[in-house]
């Protein structure tokens, strides 16, 4: 079990995240999606790991938006899977959610809490 | 036999059963027993589209209902089995195997048999008649040996069983008595416009014969002809009438008409009041109606006055009649010749495109009192209605033939609003405007294919179709609805809309077209269909910046997501066609990155469990080597398959590989709205199974026979017969055309067969665009494919040779290590995914 440091840690650059798209970190031994809206310049973090098939790949997932409030979402690759990126809710259904976490911008870097 | 009154009914053609649908849709609490007997092994089918047969040799597509459905309905139902004799006195019939029933009422729905003139020879081999799916069978098993087929009979049947034998590829005749072609329906000018149109399609037409004798020993060999000519034939088929079936009737004392026909009275009744006959068997004032809709009118009356809940006469009926011969619109409706009153006729003649119309106009030029349409058939409805309704014509009535001019519309004071609500706009089964309309506003309707099924409309000849599309639009049109197609929340558009708006105002980027014309972010349903769009529009490189995130899983990292998380790897193999150094390479991939490999269905190999870190350094391999990406995972063409064709096998008669190989090449990378498969076969055995495909291609000796729209799958679906004998050119040309249009108009997500049986108008409709240019756009569609086959490029080429494509391959952006949650097993020596692949999913059980 590695230590995770409940600090701000810088993990990449902006440029390292696919414009209106993600990528996916590692630290320690959690995978965290990483997703960004270039032209509302948001920024979003959540766990990588799909709880329907317990599968490694929400950072791979197509984001958008649900509904007039335009809530950010992303949908899972595998079974398309949608969840909030605010709040991880499921919004396809299903009771099951993913964690989301703190992520802030300072420059070009891009920095998570875990 | 249960305590209920038995009905029987004699005969299970399409009235037979038509009679038993009303009457057991009418039978609220079932007092009755249904009782049929049929001649025929089979339950009844659709004899209107018995020529359809001929081309997909697939008769359960002709079955008007099924076994099952008699049996939920509680028919008895005895098939290959005839009534031989009717006790009138005890009430009893008893059938051919022995059956003995006794009926409270009997109805007669025999039918009619086909009308052989007596010819000298006619008993030869090689003549046949037109009538039943056996006759049509047995015509098709002869017709293989066979070059040269007539048909006797230049009536509406004649030329049905002309383009049957069209169809077989024979070199075809039809013979007729009359100076014209259907003498019944259509004037001489129309006739003399229908010949010529049908000889400019082959068929070669002979009027004014008389065939005296045929010639050959036991096998017809030539029509001999009362003018001393001679025509050399290996196959007949009679077409020249109907006779109706009356010869129980006779056996058993029931009145016939003096050329046959069982004699009806109003209510149907023959001379025995316990004993009716509905359909071509029936003789009423005079006439047989050899039309279906009257039969249908007879068996709903019957039905009523037999349960006791109506009193409905038959009166005269109309024969109006729409159809298509060998691709050609005949339409003849209300008085066609103007026979039954003073008229004034206004016609319209074009030699050059095989068009003719007549109208015929009441003296006081109020009143459209009938027609003909030789060639365009589009206002034949709408005339009809005019008719039937005796709506006021507008000021200029030849607009009705000769279309809008001078910027007038053409139909003012038509359409279907115009129609009053009592308008019989199925007469196949008799339902009105009225009842349409308000099956849509109450039934909340949306579709046509709902209004079919909900009121029966449309379920018969087809042929009021076009108006249930106009009524539909109309009523809900009405009710303030509006036909909704929209892709999803983000567009408020179909995908036909945004593919137009894209090419018009050459957007390139899913951003402006977004900002423009949709709302909020997008979704996994908009961008990859959008993504599509531009690939087929622009087809610049789908990873590129900004279209990279649009992609579905697959394309975004030019690979198939499996269980776990990798990735599985698909080299293009043209054609299934690969040297052995090729393979060897395929296999020292494989092995130095242990990936797992199966042959693939279509052809080629599938090298599974690929890190996406590892993706482009095998790419980098395959790439080298020559191999291309196989688009495996995408919207797009995927393999054309083939049989090993005329360079190896004994049977082949044409190189299928070589074609195969051209096809494939010309089309890889194309993106569609679905994926794309393709084959090509060497001959009709078929190995490469062309048939299942979206386009497929079966070698003849004279050329390549096109299919189109096939797919296997969940609801796998035969490909049609699309054109024949044509040569590579032809059919890559309609091939372009073909797969732009689909292109162009598809939903998302819509396989070519799916998009066909949405189509309106089917595949004569896609016969017209392809062929025809019907919609004058081929050119353009010939251009557009031309480009996308200029600036295809190998994706994969692309990501190995560039370096900041190259670095979105890896598992983690601030680490360089692959994924450390994959779980592997072993299976007959090689590895595969643990249940779900990953360590989480195998700690928790997942399966």
């Amino acid at each position: 079990m590695s230590t995770i440091v409940d600090t701000w840690v810088k993990v990449c650059k902006t440029s390292d995240i696919p414009e209106n798209g993600g990528a996916c970190a590692l630290l320690g031994d959690k995978q965290i999606a990483i997703f960004n809206y270039t032209i509302t310049n948001e920024w979003f973090a959540t766990d990588n790991l799909c709880p329907h098939k317990q599968q490694m790949a929400i950072s791979r997932g197509m984001i958008g938006s649900h509904g007039e409030e335009c809530e950010p979402k992303v949908a899972c690759p595998f079974h398309k899977k949608t969840f909030s990126l605010k709040s991880g809710e499921c919004l396809s259904g299903d009771d099951y959610k993913i964690n989301t976490y703190e992520i802030k911008i300072e420059g070009d870097d891009v920095y998570l809490r875990v | 036999m249960s305590a209920k009154k038995n009905v029987v009914v004699i005969g299970n053609g399409m009235v037979g059963y038509k009679f038993c649908e009303k009457f057991v849709a009418k039978s609220g609490s079932g007092d009755f027993q249904l009782v049929v007997f049929g001649e025929e092994p089979r339950p009844a089918y659709d004899r209107v589209h018995l020529s359809e047969y001929f081309t997909t040799k697939d008769e359960s597509l002709l079955t008007m209902a099924t076994l099952d459905w008699y049996l939920d309905n509680n028919i008895q139902l005895f098939l290959g089995d005839p009534i031989v004799y009717i006790d009138r006195e005890g009430k009893t019939v008893t059938s051919l195997k022995g059956e003995k029933v006794s009926y409270e009422k009997l109805v007669f729905a025999t039918g009619s048999s086909a009308f052989v003139p007596k010819i000298e020879g006619v008993e030869k081999d090689g003549i046949f008649v037109y009538r039943t799916i056996e006759d049509l069978d047995m015509t098709i098993d002869y017709a293989k040996k066979c070059k040269t087929g007539a048909v006797i009979g230049g009536g509406l049947l004649g030329l049905e069983a002309a383009k049957a034998l069209m169809d077989l590829k024979l070199d075809t005749h039809v013979i007729e008595f009359a100076p014209r072609l259907m003498p019944r329906q259509i004037d001489e000018e129309g006739g003399q416009v229908l010949k010529d149109k049908m000889e400019s399609l082959g068929t070669k037409i002979h009027l004014n014969k008389n065939t005296s004798f045929f010639g050959g020993d036991a096998t017809v060999k030539s029509m001999n002809f009362a003018d001393g000519s001679v025509l050399n034939v290996d196959i007949v088929v009679i077409s020249a009438g109907i006779k109706p079936r009356d010869e129980l009737a006779i056996k058993f004392g029931l009145e016939v008409g003096p050329r046959g026909g069982i004699l009806v009275n109003d209510k149907l009744e023959t001379s025995d009041k316990d004993i009716y006959a509905i359909g071509e068997c029936a003789l009423h004032g005079g006439m047989i109606y050899g039309l279906v809709a009257p039969g249908y009118e007879m068996a709903d009356i019957v039905a009523e006055q037999i349960l006791n809940i109506g009193e409905k006469e038959f009166k005269a009926f109309d024969m109006s009649t729409k159809l298509k011969l060998m691709g050609v619109d005949v339409a003849s409706y209300g008085d066609a010749f103007g026979t039954s009153e003073d008229h004034d006729a206004i016609v319209y003649k074009d030699k050059i495109k095989g068009v003719y119309k007549r109208i015929n106009i009441s003296k006081d030029g109020k009143r459209l009192i009938g027609g003909i349409l030789i060639g365009d058939a589009a206002d034949y409805n709408m005339h009809l209605q005019m008719v039937k309704n005796k709506l006021v014509l507008p000021p200029n009535p030849e607009d009705l033939i000769l279309g809008a001019r001078n910027g007038a519309s053409a139909h003012a004071g038509a359409g279907v609003a115009a129609l009053p609500d009592d308008a019989v706009i199925c007469s196949c089964e008799n339902i009105t405007k009225g009842a349409i309309c308000k099956a849509v506003e109450e039934g909340d309707l949306n579709k046509v294919d709902e209004i079919i099924s909900c009121t029966k409309a449309g379920s018969g000849c087809g042929g009021c179709k076009p108006m249930l599309v106009d009524l539909l639009k109309d009523t809900m049109k009405k009710m303030g609805k509006t036909v909704k197609n929209h892709l999803c929340e983000h567009f408020a558009y179909s995908r036909q809309e945004l593919y137009d708006i894209v090419k018009v105002n050459d957007i390139k980027t899913y951003g402006s077209l977004l900002v423009k014309y949709g709302k909020g972010h997008g979704c996994e349903v908009c961008k990859p269909a959008v993504a599509s769009i531009l690939a087929s529009t622009f087809n610049e490189m789908i990873l590129k910046k900004p279209h990279q995130t649009l992609q579905d899983s697959n394309d975004r990292f030019l690979a198939n997501i499996q269980r776990g998380g990798t990735y599985s790897v698909v080299p293009r193999i043209p054609g299934g066609e690969i040297t052995p150094e090729k393979l060897i390479v395929i296999g020292e991939v494989a092995k130095k990155y242990n990936l797992y490999t199966k042959i693939t269905g279509g052809q080629r190999i599938d090298l599974f469990g690929a890190r996406v870190d590892q993706l482009p350094d095998i790419w980098e391999e395959l790439v080298n080597a020559g191999f291309e990406s196989g688009h495996a995972y995408a919207k797009s063409l995927r393999t054309v398959k083939s049989c090993v064709g005329s360079t190896w096998c004994r049977f082949g008669v044409q190189d299928s590989v070589s074609f195969a190989i051209e096809v494939e090449e010309r089309y890889r990378g194309l993106r569609a709205p679905h994926k794309l498969k393709s084959a090509v076969s060497g001959c009709t055995r078929e190995c490469a199974e062309a048939q299942s495909k979206d386009f497929g291609i079966i070698a003849t000796d004279k050329g390549w026979n096109l299919y189109l729209c096939g797919n296997g799958g969940i609801k796998p679906q035969h490909a049609i017969l699309f054109a024949s004998d044509i040569d590579k050119e032809t059919c890559l040309k309609y091939i372009d055309r073909f797969l732009m249009f689909y292109i162009k108009t598809a939903d998302p997500l819509t396989r070519t067969a799916t998009w066909l049986n949405k189509m309106e108008g089917g595949i004569e409709y896609l016969r017209d665009v392809i062929i025809n240019d019907s919609l004058g756009i081929c050119s353009q569609l010939e251009r557009e494919m031309d480009f996308m086959v200029e600036t295809y490029q190998c994706e994969w080429k692309e990501v190995v040779n560039n370096p900041e494509l190259r670095k979105r391959f890896k598992a983690f952006v601030n680490v360089q290590e692959p994924d450390n949650q994959l779980a592997w097993a072993d299976l007959r020596g090689q590895k595969f995914p643990e249940g779900w692949g990953t360590k989480y999913a195998v700690a928790k059980g997942l399966k």
